[in-house]
């Protein structure tokens, strides 16, 4: 079990992959994370050794946000938006698609799950 | 896609001008602008702008916060009032 960026422990996947449990790592970071700490991709994360592993723990904490640091950084770029009430903000409160996608239907990420409407008129002919 | 750095952000030239005008003389009013496109500069902070949204003017007044947005985003054009609400009973 190895224990990178407080909580996450990913195991028995190549490092590469391993990485990407981490909020804020994806492929493309983790590659990235590997090569500077010198490990190989394809290493499983159980292979590691303790060396290796507070190397990429080194480069993660010198160079990124992840998890809760990330997290926090995105709720208070959202909370900007809400307070100076720009249309942005307005979609966030409503909960709806920020970024001009229809919502004659879809979008349901942000909708949540479908309120279904009773007696709703049918089309008539 | 955004706009290209190399021209730098679009502010709407007069309202440049009255912001300037304002700033140098210290006098502060509502200034009525159809200027939705232009960006808020950061000489704009502290004045209140009176912005079209198609309909009439929705007075922005602008904080440090809403530098390199456009005054448009203020003014919403787009009013959604919500949905009818169900009858209660369906006429026979």
């Amino acid at each position: 079990m190895a224990r990178i960026a407080g909580v996450d422990i990913p195991d028995h996947k190549r490092g590469e992959i391993a990485l990407t449990y981490i909020f804020g790592i994806g492929r493309k970071s983790s590659q990235k994370i590997l090569t500077k700490a010198g490990v190989d991709f394809d290493k499983k994360v159980k292979d590691w050794s303790e060396n290796e592993a507070t190397s990429i723990r080194n480069v993660i904490s010198a160079e990124y946000k992840v998890e809760g640091v990330l997290k926090s950084e995105v709720q208070l770029s959202i909370k900007r938006l809400l307070d100076i009430g720009c249309y942005r903000g307005l979609r966030h409160r409503k909960g709806l698609p920020v970024r001009g996608q229809r919502t004659k239907n879809n979008c349901r990420t942000r909708k949540g799950k479908r309120k279904t409407v009773a007696n709703k008129k049918k089309a008539t002919k | 896609m955004g706009r290209s750095l190399k021209k730098g952000p679009y502010i709407d030239f007069r309202l440049e001008k009255k912001i300037q005008v304002m700033n140098d003389s210290g006098k502060k009013s509502v200034i009525k602008t159809w200027a939705r496109r232009s960006m808020i500069s950061p000489d704009f902070v502290g004045h209140t702008f009176a912005v079209h949204n198609g309909n009439k003017f929705i007075p922005v007044y602008v904080t440090e916060n809403m530098v390199g947005h456009k005054l448009g985003e203020f003014s919403p054009t787009r009013n959604f009032r919500g949905h009818t609400a169900p009858k209660k009973d369906k006429p026979a």
